[in-house]
Protein backbone atom coordinates (compact mmCIF):
# COMPACT_ATOMS: atom_id res chain seq x y z
CA UNK A 1 0.00 0.00 0.00
CA UNK A 2 1.30 3.58 -0.69
CA UNK A 3 0.06 4.86 2.32
CA UNK A 4 1.08 3.38 5.55
CA UNK A 5 0.59 5.96 8.66
CA UNK A 6 -2.32 7.59 9.88
CA UNK A 7 0.36 10.43 9.84
CA UNK A 8 0.42 10.38 5.72
CA UNK A 9 -3.62 11.78 5.76
CA UNK A 10 -3.62 13.74 8.93
CA UNK A 11 -0.38 16.01 8.23
CA UNK A 12 2.06 16.85 7.62
CA UNK A 13 2.32 20.08 9.42
CA UNK A 14 2.88 22.66 7.02
CA UNK A 15 3.76 25.81 5.56
CA UNK A 16 0.92 26.09 3.13
CA UNK A 17 -0.45 26.17 0.86
CA UNK A 18 -0.56 23.13 -1.15
CA UNK A 19 0.36 19.44 0.39
CA UNK A 20 1.19 18.46 -3.33
CA UNK A 21 3.01 21.66 -4.91
CA UNK A 22 4.65 23.13 -1.10
CA UNK A 23 5.07 20.44 1.25
CA UNK A 24 5.66 17.57 -1.51
CA UNK A 25 7.77 19.48 -3.17
CA UNK A 26 10.11 20.79 0.11
CA UNK A 27 10.37 17.07 0.52
CA UNK A 28 11.84 15.95 -2.68
CA UNK A 29 14.00 18.84 -2.40
CA UNK A 30 15.48 17.40 0.85
CA UNK A 31 15.29 13.84 -0.48
CA UNK A 32 17.89 14.90 -3.18
CA UNK A 33 19.33 17.06 -0.78
CA UNK A 34 19.93 14.14 1.50
CA UNK A 35 21.41 11.70 -1.44
CA UNK A 36 24.03 14.11 -2.76
CA UNK A 37 25.14 14.15 0.72
CA UNK A 38 25.62 17.50 1.14
CA UNK A 39 24.38 21.02 0.50
CA UNK A 40 24.77 21.30 -3.34
CA UNK A 41 26.18 24.82 -4.81
CA UNK A 42 23.88 24.49 -8.01
CA UNK A 43 20.57 23.18 -9.02
CA UNK A 44 18.93 23.01 -12.49
CA UNK A 45 15.51 22.00 -11.76
CA UNK A 46 12.65 20.64 -14.53
CA UNK A 47 9.00 21.09 -13.81
CA UNK A 48 6.51 19.40 -15.25
CA UNK A 49 2.53 19.50 -15.75
CA UNK A 50 0.52 20.84 -12.46
CA UNK A 51 4.10 21.96 -11.60
CA UNK A 52 5.00 23.70 -14.06
CA UNK A 53 1.98 25.37 -14.39
CA UNK A 54 0.93 26.79 -10.93
CA UNK A 55 4.29 26.45 -9.05
CA UNK A 56 4.80 30.67 -8.75
CA UNK A 57 1.45 30.92 -6.96
CA UNK A 58 2.00 27.34 -5.12
CA UNK A 59 5.49 28.47 -3.97
CA UNK A 60 6.76 25.09 -5.34
CA UNK A 61 10.09 26.79 -6.28
CA UNK A 62 10.70 28.68 -2.79
CA UNK A 63 9.66 24.63 -1.45
CA UNK A 64 12.10 23.08 -3.46
CA UNK A 65 14.84 25.71 -2.67
CA UNK A 66 13.71 24.79 1.02
CA UNK A 67 14.63 21.09 0.77
CA UNK A 68 17.81 21.61 -0.99
CA UNK A 69 18.40 23.89 1.83
CA UNK A 70 17.61 20.84 4.34
CA UNK A 71 13.77 22.49 5.98
CA UNK A 72 11.57 20.52 7.29
CA UNK A 73 7.92 20.70 5.63
CA UNK A 74 6.91 23.46 8.27
CA UNK A 75 9.97 25.54 8.58
CA UNK A 76 9.19 29.09 9.44
CA UNK A 77 11.50 29.98 6.98
CA UNK A 78 10.58 28.49 4.16
CA UNK A 79 8.70 31.11 2.42
CA UNK A 80 12.19 32.62 2.31
CA UNK A 81 13.88 30.00 0.89
CA UNK A 82 14.81 31.43 -2.50
CA UNK A 83 16.64 34.31 -0.49
CA UNK A 84 18.60 32.01 2.12
CA UNK A 85 19.16 29.80 -0.75
CA UNK A 86 20.89 33.31 -2.77
CA UNK A 87 22.92 34.45 0.27
CA UNK A 88 23.85 31.13 1.19
CA UNK A 89 25.72 30.82 -2.66
CA UNK A 90 23.31 28.04 -4.12
CA UNK A 91 22.59 28.93 -7.45
CA UNK A 92 18.87 27.38 -8.25
CA UNK A 93 17.53 27.77 -11.87
CA UNK A 94 13.95 26.70 -12.95
CA UNK A 95 12.71 25.61 -16.55
CA UNK A 96 9.01 24.39 -17.18
CA UNK A 97 9.09 21.88 -19.33
CA UNK A 98 6.40 20.79 -21.46
CA UNK A 99 7.42 16.97 -21.91
CA UNK A 100 5.05 13.92 -21.35
CA UNK A 101 5.29 12.31 -17.64
CA UNK A 102 3.59 9.85 -16.24
CA UNK A 103 2.82 11.94 -12.44
CA UNK A 104 1.15 15.41 -12.73
CA UNK A 105 3.17 16.50 -10.03
CA UNK A 106 7.05 16.21 -11.54
CA UNK A 107 9.97 17.72 -11.02
CA UNK A 108 13.67 16.74 -12.22
CA UNK A 109 16.24 18.04 -9.84
CA UNK A 110 20.29 18.34 -11.65
CA UNK A 111 22.38 19.20 -8.30
CA UNK A 112 25.78 19.30 -7.98
CA UNK A 113 29.00 21.44 -6.55
CA UNK A 114 32.36 21.57 -8.65
CA UNK A 115 32.86 18.41 -8.68
CA UNK A 116 29.67 16.15 -7.95
CA UNK A 117 26.88 15.99 -9.43
CA UNK A 118 23.17 13.90 -8.57
CA UNK A 119 20.59 13.51 -10.67
CA UNK A 120 16.62 12.31 -9.33
CA UNK A 121 13.05 12.49 -10.24
CA UNK A 122 10.40 13.15 -7.89
CA UNK A 123 6.78 12.93 -7.56
CA UNK A 124 4.52 14.39 -5.42
CA UNK A 125 1.39 11.53 -4.86
CA UNK A 126 -0.62 13.80 -2.73
CA UNK A 127 -0.78 14.74 0.76
CA UNK A 128 2.42 15.89 0.98
CA UNK A 129 3.46 11.96 0.33
CA UNK A 130 6.35 12.22 -2.57
CA UNK A 131 8.17 9.27 -4.41
CA UNK A 132 11.64 9.05 -5.77
CA UNK A 133 11.47 7.67 -8.77
CA UNK A 134 14.88 7.97 -10.78
CA UNK A 135 18.31 8.77 -9.26
CA UNK A 136 21.07 9.20 -11.94
CA UNK A 137 19.05 7.26 -14.44
CA UNK A 138 18.27 3.97 -12.49
CA UNK A 139 14.51 3.77 -12.74
CA UNK A 140 13.52 3.30 -8.65
CA UNK A 141 10.39 3.80 -5.79
CA UNK A 142 11.44 5.39 -3.07
CA UNK A 143 9.21 7.03 -0.09
CA UNK A 144 11.11 9.82 1.29
CA UNK A 145 9.58 8.87 4.19
CA UNK A 146 11.85 5.78 5.62
CA UNK A 147 15.40 5.78 6.47
CA UNK A 148 17.24 4.45 3.60
CA UNK A 149 20.20 3.36 2.12
CA UNK A 150 21.26 3.82 -1.42
CA UNK A 151 24.31 2.07 -2.77
CA UNK A 152 25.95 2.20 -6.06
CA UNK A 153 27.89 -1.07 -6.52
CA UNK A 154 29.30 -3.13 -9.79
CA UNK A 155 26.81 -6.06 -10.57
CA UNK A 156 28.77 -9.20 -9.67
CA UNK A 157 28.40 -12.11 -7.40
CA UNK A 158 27.95 -11.83 -3.69
CA UNK A 159 27.86 -7.56 -3.77
CA UNK A 160 24.45 -8.19 -2.61
CA UNK A 161 24.69 -10.74 0.45
CA UNK A 162 27.72 -8.76 1.47
CA UNK A 163 25.83 -5.73 2.29
CA UNK A 164 22.40 -7.85 3.79
CA UNK A 165 25.32 -9.54 5.67
CA UNK A 166 26.26 -6.03 7.30
CA UNK A 167 22.65 -5.11 7.86
CA UNK A 168 21.86 -8.48 9.99
CA UNK A 169 24.38 -8.42 11.74
CA UNK A 170 23.79 -5.04 12.79
CA UNK A 171 19.95 -6.12 13.51
CA UNK A 172 18.70 -3.60 10.90
CA UNK A 173 15.34 -4.92 9.22
CA UNK A 174 15.11 -4.29 5.47
CA UNK A 175 11.06 -3.01 4.65
CA UNK A 176 11.47 -2.85 1.05
CA UNK A 177 14.61 -3.29 -1.46
CA UNK A 178 15.69 -2.82 -5.02
CA UNK A 179 18.12 -3.61 -7.27
CA UNK A 180 18.99 -2.02 -10.82
CA UNK A 181 21.37 -2.24 -13.16
CA UNK A 182 22.19 -0.50 -16.52
CA UNK A 183 23.53 -3.92 -17.77
CA UNK A 184 24.69 -7.47 -17.13
CA UNK A 185 28.21 -6.76 -15.38
CA UNK A 186 28.08 -3.60 -15.36
CA UNK A 187 26.89 -0.20 -13.05
CA UNK A 188 24.50 -1.51 -10.20
CA UNK A 189 22.19 0.51 -7.84
CA UNK A 190 20.46 -1.13 -4.61
CA UNK A 191 18.34 0.63 -2.40
CA UNK A 192 17.14 -0.62 0.69
CA UNK A 193 14.19 1.22 2.94
CA UNK A 194 15.08 0.38 6.53
CA UNK A 195 13.32 0.76 9.64
CA UNK A 196 15.69 2.69 12.03
CA UNK A 197 18.28 5.35 10.79
CA UNK A 198 21.50 3.92 9.87
CA UNK A 199 24.76 4.53 11.65
CA UNK A 200 27.67 6.50 9.70
CA UNK A 201 30.06 3.60 10.85
CA UNK A 202 27.45 0.77 9.67
CA UNK A 203 27.66 2.65 6.24
CA UNK A 204 31.08 2.89 6.55
CA UNK A 205 31.37 -0.96 6.75
CA UNK A 206 29.61 -1.19 3.93
CA UNK A 207 31.76 0.82 1.49
CA UNK A 208 34.45 -1.51 2.68
CA UNK A 209 32.67 -4.04 1.61
CA UNK A 210 32.92 -6.30 -1.98
CA UNK A 211 32.27 -4.02 -5.17
CA UNK A 212 30.42 -1.66 -3.46
CA UNK A 213 31.34 2.31 -5.34
CA UNK A 214 29.04 4.51 -3.21
CA UNK A 215 26.79 5.00 -0.53
CA UNK A 216 24.13 7.50 0.66
CA UNK A 217 21.69 7.95 2.99
CA UNK A 218 18.26 8.87 3.27
CA UNK A 219 17.28 9.77 6.98
CA UNK A 220 14.23 10.04 8.65
CA UNK B 1 -3.80 -4.01 8.17
CA UNK B 2 -7.22 -2.93 7.15
CA UNK B 3 -7.23 -1.82 3.17
CA UNK B 4 -11.32 -1.21 2.81
CA UNK B 5 -14.07 0.37 4.98
CA UNK B 6 -15.90 -3.02 5.11
CA UNK B 7 -13.09 -4.48 6.87
CA UNK B 8 -12.15 -1.22 9.39
CA UNK B 9 -15.72 -1.54 10.35
CA UNK B 10 -16.26 -5.11 10.67
CA UNK B 11 -12.43 -5.46 13.30
CA UNK B 12 -14.64 -2.21 15.01
CA UNK B 13 -18.07 -4.37 15.28
CA UNK B 14 -15.84 -7.81 15.77
CA UNK B 15 -13.86 -6.53 18.78
CA UNK B 16 -16.33 -4.16 19.82
CA UNK B 17 -13.71 -0.74 20.13
CA UNK B 18 -14.40 2.14 18.01
CA UNK B 19 -12.74 3.04 14.63
CA UNK B 20 -10.34 5.45 16.43
CA UNK B 21 -9.20 2.89 18.60
CA UNK B 22 -8.68 0.51 14.98
CA UNK B 23 -6.23 3.20 13.58
CA UNK B 24 -4.36 3.51 17.11
CA UNK B 25 -3.75 0.01 17.33
CA UNK B 26 -2.87 -0.06 13.41
CA UNK B 27 -0.35 2.90 13.94
CA UNK B 28 1.16 1.33 17.02
CA UNK B 29 2.13 -1.96 15.22
CA UNK B 30 2.97 -0.75 12.25
CA UNK B 31 5.68 2.37 12.99
CA UNK B 32 6.36 -0.12 16.29
CA UNK B 33 5.67 2.81 18.83
CA UNK B 34 3.74 3.24 22.13
CA UNK B 35 0.09 4.10 22.59
CA UNK B 36 1.42 7.47 24.13
CA UNK B 37 4.01 8.62 21.18
CA UNK B 38 1.14 7.98 18.97
CA UNK B 39 -1.47 9.72 20.60
CA UNK B 40 0.56 12.57 21.20
CA UNK B 41 2.30 12.99 17.88
CA UNK B 42 -1.40 13.52 16.71
CA UNK B 43 -2.52 15.68 19.95
CA UNK B 44 0.30 17.49 18.03
CA UNK B 45 -1.59 17.77 14.81
CA UNK B 46 -4.69 19.03 16.71
CA UNK B 47 -2.45 21.83 18.57
CA UNK B 48 -1.82 22.96 14.79
CA UNK B 49 -5.89 23.13 14.03
CA UNK B 50 -6.40 25.14 16.77
CA UNK B 51 -4.27 27.66 16.45
CA UNK B 52 -5.07 27.94 12.37
CA UNK B 53 -8.05 28.44 13.84
CA UNK B 54 -7.46 31.41 16.20
CA UNK B 55 -5.42 32.67 14.17
CA UNK B 56 -7.73 32.55 11.37
CA UNK B 57 -10.69 35.04 13.77
CA UNK B 58 -7.91 37.35 14.05
CA UNK B 59 -8.36 38.02 10.20
CA UNK B 60 -5.49 36.93 7.38
CA UNK B 61 -5.23 37.81 4.08
CA UNK B 62 -3.22 35.66 1.31
CA UNK B 63 -0.35 36.90 -0.91
CA UNK B 64 -2.19 37.73 -3.64
CA UNK B 65 -5.39 39.22 -1.46
CA UNK B 66 -8.27 36.78 -3.36
CA UNK B 67 -8.95 35.48 -0.09
CA UNK B 68 -9.42 36.13 3.47
CA UNK B 69 -11.50 37.56 6.03
CA UNK B 70 -14.73 35.74 5.22
CA UNK B 71 -14.59 33.42 8.41
CA UNK B 72 -14.50 36.65 10.25
CA UNK B 73 -17.38 37.75 7.97
CA UNK B 74 -19.32 35.22 9.01
CA UNK B 75 -18.64 35.01 12.92
CA UNK B 76 -19.73 38.35 13.11
CA UNK B 77 -22.94 37.61 10.67
CA UNK B 78 -23.57 34.77 13.76
CA UNK B 79 -23.59 37.53 16.59
CA UNK B 80 -25.91 39.57 15.19
CA UNK B 81 -27.99 37.32 13.49
CA UNK B 82 -29.81 34.12 13.65
CA UNK B 83 -28.12 31.76 10.13
CA UNK B 84 -31.02 29.54 9.01
CA UNK B 85 -28.40 27.39 8.65
CA UNK B 86 -28.32 27.39 12.33
CA UNK B 87 -25.51 28.51 14.16
CA UNK B 88 -23.24 24.95 14.80
CA UNK B 89 -23.56 24.63 10.73
CA UNK B 90 -22.21 28.37 10.14
CA UNK B 91 -19.43 28.21 13.26
CA UNK B 92 -17.99 24.78 11.13
CA UNK B 93 -18.14 26.97 7.64
CA UNK B 94 -16.38 30.15 9.19
CA UNK B 95 -14.09 27.69 11.19
CA UNK B 96 -13.58 25.55 7.66
CA UNK B 97 -12.46 28.67 5.84
CA UNK B 98 -10.88 30.36 8.28
CA UNK B 99 -8.04 27.22 8.41
CA UNK B 100 -7.73 27.66 4.36
CA UNK B 101 -7.90 30.86 4.58
CA UNK B 102 -4.87 30.79 7.02
CA UNK B 103 -3.46 27.91 4.75
CA UNK B 104 -3.81 30.51 1.52
CA UNK B 105 -1.94 33.08 3.04
CA UNK B 106 0.75 30.34 3.39
CA UNK B 107 0.56 30.07 7.21
CA UNK B 108 1.17 26.82 9.21
CA UNK B 109 -1.78 24.32 9.02
CA UNK B 110 -1.99 20.69 9.03
CA UNK B 111 -2.60 19.05 6.04
CA UNK B 112 -6.31 16.84 6.35
CA UNK B 113 -5.67 15.25 3.69
CA UNK B 114 -4.71 17.76 1.93
CA UNK B 115 -3.23 21.45 2.54
CA UNK B 116 -6.45 22.68 0.05
CA UNK B 117 -8.80 20.39 2.30
CA UNK B 118 -7.34 21.44 5.38
CA UNK B 119 -10.40 23.19 6.54
CA UNK B 120 -13.03 20.27 6.55
CA UNK B 121 -11.97 18.03 9.78
CA UNK B 122 -10.83 20.79 11.70
CA UNK B 123 -13.39 23.23 11.17
CA UNK B 124 -16.11 21.39 11.76
CA UNK B 125 -14.25 19.67 15.48
CA UNK B 126 -14.26 23.02 16.63
CA UNK B 127 -17.79 23.43 15.33
CA UNK B 128 -19.28 20.25 17.12
CA UNK B 129 -16.71 20.68 20.17
CA UNK B 130 -19.42 23.13 21.33
CA UNK B 131 -22.33 20.83 21.43
CA UNK B 132 -21.02 17.86 22.61
CA UNK B 133 -18.53 19.30 24.53
CA UNK B 134 -15.43 16.22 23.82
CA UNK B 135 -12.46 15.40 26.42
CA UNK B 136 -9.43 16.13 25.02
CA UNK B 137 -9.02 12.51 24.00
CA UNK B 138 -11.98 12.23 22.48
CA UNK B 139 -10.97 15.88 19.90
CA UNK B 140 -8.04 13.79 19.08
CA UNK B 141 -10.04 10.50 18.13
CA UNK B 142 -11.79 12.63 16.20
CA UNK B 143 -8.60 12.98 14.43
CA UNK B 144 -7.66 9.06 13.94
CA UNK B 145 -11.73 8.17 12.44
CA UNK B 146 -10.83 10.70 10.06
CA UNK B 147 -7.66 9.28 9.61
CA UNK B 148 -8.85 5.42 9.24
CA UNK B 149 -11.03 6.39 6.46
CA UNK B 150 -8.70 8.81 4.55
CA UNK B 151 -6.32 6.18 4.66
CA UNK B 152 -8.36 3.81 3.06
CA UNK B 153 -8.95 6.36 0.44
CA UNK B 154 -5.62 7.41 0.08
CA UNK B 155 -4.64 3.85 -0.58
CA UNK B 156 -8.02 2.66 -3.14
CA UNK B 157 -8.15 5.76 -5.17
CA UNK B 158 -6.53 9.27 -4.16
CA UNK B 159 -6.68 12.10 -2.15
CA UNK B 160 -4.91 14.68 -4.43
CA UNK B 161 -7.06 17.13 -6.76
CA UNK B 162 -4.28 16.60 -9.32
CA UNK B 163 -4.68 13.00 -9.53
CA UNK B 164 -8.58 13.20 -8.76
CA UNK B 165 -10.75 16.50 -9.01
CA UNK B 166 -11.66 17.60 -6.37
CA UNK B 167 -13.62 15.02 -5.19
CA UNK B 168 -10.41 13.29 -4.09
CA UNK B 169 -9.83 16.58 -1.83
CA UNK B 170 -12.44 17.97 -0.47
CA UNK B 171 -14.56 15.41 -1.02
CA UNK B 172 -12.64 12.97 0.94
CA UNK B 173 -11.91 15.49 3.62
CA UNK B 174 -15.77 16.42 4.14
CA UNK B 175 -16.25 12.20 4.26
CA UNK B 176 -13.49 11.91 6.96
CA UNK B 177 -15.25 14.53 8.84
CA UNK B 178 -18.43 12.90 8.67
CA UNK B 179 -17.31 9.66 9.78
CA UNK B 180 -15.42 11.67 12.63
CA UNK B 181 -19.02 13.70 14.05
CA UNK B 182 -20.94 10.22 13.72
CA UNK B 183 -18.44 8.57 16.23
CA UNK B 184 -18.01 11.74 18.38
CA UNK B 185 -21.56 12.22 19.13
CA UNK B 186 -22.01 8.20 20.23
CA UNK B 187 -22.77 6.71 16.44
CA UNK B 188 -21.65 2.75 15.67
CA UNK B 189 -19.28 2.45 13.41
CA UNK B 190 -20.93 1.35 10.48
CA UNK B 191 -23.01 5.25 10.95
CA UNK B 192 -19.65 6.64 10.26
CA UNK B 193 -19.64 4.42 7.44
CA UNK B 194 -22.71 5.49 6.44
CA UNK B 195 -22.08 9.15 6.81
CA UNK B 196 -18.74 9.04 5.01
CA UNK B 197 -20.41 7.22 2.11
CA UNK B 198 -23.04 9.83 1.87
CA UNK B 199 -20.88 13.41 2.07
CA UNK B 200 -18.97 11.66 -0.50
CA UNK B 201 -21.84 10.79 -2.78
CA UNK B 202 -22.35 14.04 -2.83
CA UNK B 203 -19.42 15.58 -4.01
CA UNK B 204 -18.83 12.94 -7.01
CA UNK B 205 -17.43 14.31 -9.90
CA UNK B 206 -16.07 17.56 -8.09
CA UNK B 207 -13.66 19.23 -10.34
CA UNK B 208 -10.03 20.54 -9.36
CA UNK B 209 -10.55 24.30 -11.00
CA UNK B 210 -7.96 26.80 -9.08
CA UNK B 211 -8.22 30.13 -10.64
CA UNK B 212 -5.04 30.96 -11.74
CA UNK B 213 -3.78 28.26 -10.46
CA UNK B 214 -3.87 28.54 -6.89
CA UNK B 215 -5.21 27.11 -3.55
CA UNK B 216 -7.39 29.85 -2.89
CA UNK B 217 -10.68 30.46 -5.54
CA UNK B 218 -12.63 28.28 -5.43
CA UNK B 219 -10.75 26.29 -2.62
CA UNK B 220 -11.35 28.31 0.23
CA UNK B 221 -15.05 27.98 -0.14
CA UNK B 222 -14.89 24.65 -1.21
CA UNK B 223 -14.08 23.57 2.40
CA UNK B 224 -17.23 25.48 3.64
CA UNK B 225 -19.48 23.48 1.38
CA UNK B 226 -17.54 20.16 2.66
CA UNK B 227 -17.82 21.05 6.14
CA UNK B 228 -21.57 21.73 5.95
CA UNK B 229 -22.19 18.03 4.13
CA UNK B 230 -20.12 16.26 6.37
CA UNK B 231 -22.36 18.00 9.33
CA UNK B 232 -25.67 16.68 7.04
CA UNK B 233 -24.87 13.27 6.47
CA UNK B 234 -23.39 13.26 9.78
CA UNK B 235 -26.76 13.83 10.96
CA UNK B 236 -28.47 11.49 8.48
CA UNK B 237 -26.85 8.33 9.23
CA UNK B 238 -27.54 9.39 13.47
CA UNK B 239 -31.31 9.34 12.43
CA UNK B 240 -30.94 5.44 11.09
CA UNK B 241 -29.94 7.18 6.85
CA UNK B 242 -28.20 4.39 5.31
CA UNK B 243 -26.39 4.58 1.72
CA UNK B 244 -27.30 2.20 -0.49
CA UNK B 245 -24.17 2.04 -2.46
CA UNK B 246 -21.99 0.29 0.01
CA UNK B 247 -18.48 2.58 1.22
CA UNK B 248 -16.06 0.73 -0.60
CA UNK B 249 -18.00 0.89 -3.77
CA UNK B 250 -18.91 4.88 -3.33
CA UNK B 251 -14.78 5.33 -3.07
CA UNK B 252 -13.91 2.63 -6.50
CA UNK B 253 -16.88 5.14 -8.17
CA UNK B 254 -15.08 8.35 -7.53
CA UNK B 255 -11.68 6.20 -8.45
CA UNK B 256 -13.44 5.95 -11.51
CA UNK B 257 -14.90 8.96 -12.21
CA UNK B 258 -11.20 10.54 -11.27
CA UNK B 259 -9.61 8.76 -13.96
CA UNK B 260 -12.10 9.71 -16.93
CA UNK B 261 -11.49 13.30 -15.97
CA UNK B 262 -9.54 15.59 -18.50
CA UNK B 263 -6.58 16.89 -16.99
CA UNK B 264 -7.50 20.68 -17.60
CA UNK B 265 -10.13 19.46 -14.56
CA UNK B 266 -7.36 18.39 -12.11
CA UNK B 267 -5.45 20.88 -10.76
CA UNK B 268 -3.96 22.48 -14.07
CA UNK B 269 -5.54 25.76 -13.59
CA UNK B 270 -7.06 25.60 -17.17
CA UNK B 271 -10.47 24.52 -16.84
CA UNK B 272 -13.70 24.83 -15.09
CA UNK B 273 -14.05 28.54 -13.09
CA UNK B 274 -10.01 28.99 -13.86
CA UNK B 275 -11.35 29.17 -17.69
CA UNK B 276 -14.01 31.42 -16.79
CA UNK B 277 -13.65 35.22 -18.19
CA UNK B 278 -13.25 36.33 -14.61
CA UNK B 279 -10.75 33.42 -13.77
CA UNK B 280 -8.89 34.30 -16.83
CA UNK B 281 -8.33 37.99 -15.99
CA UNK B 282 -7.41 37.12 -12.44
CA UNK B 283 -4.60 34.99 -13.23
CA UNK B 284 -3.32 37.39 -16.09
CA UNK B 285 -3.25 39.99 -13.51
CA UNK B 286 -1.57 38.15 -10.86
CA UNK B 287 1.19 36.37 -13.32
CA UNK B 288 1.09 38.47 -16.74
CA UNK B 289 -0.06 35.57 -18.65
CA UNK B 290 -3.37 34.39 -20.31
CA UNK B 291 -4.62 31.22 -19.12
CA UNK B 292 -3.67 28.33 -21.33
CA UNK B 293 -6.97 27.10 -23.06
Amino acid sequence: MKFNSVFDIIGPVMVGPSSSHTAGAARIGKAARNLFGKEPKWARIYLYESFAKTYKGHGTDFALAGGLLGFETDDSKMKQALEIARERGLDIEFIEDNAGVDHPNTARLIIGNDTDQLELIGISIGGGKVEITELNGFELRLSGNHPAILIMHNDRFGAIASITKILAKHEINIGHMEVNRKDVGTEALMVIEVDQNVHDSVLKEMEDADHIEQIAKIVS
Amino acid sequence: MFRTVAELVEVAEKENILISEVMIRQEMEVKEKTREEVFSEMEKNLDVMEKAIEDSLKGVVSVTGLTGGDAVKVQEYMKENTPLSGNLMMDAVSKAMGTNEVNAAMGTICATPTAGSAGCVPGTLFAVKNQLNPSREQMVRYLFTSGAFGFVVANNAFISGAAGGCQAEVGSAGAMASAAIVEMAGGTPQQSADAFAMTLKNMLGLVCDPVAGLVEVPCVKRNAGGSSLAIVSADMALAGVTSTIPCDEVIGAMYRIGKQMPSSLRETGEGGLADTPTGRLLKQKLFGITSGS
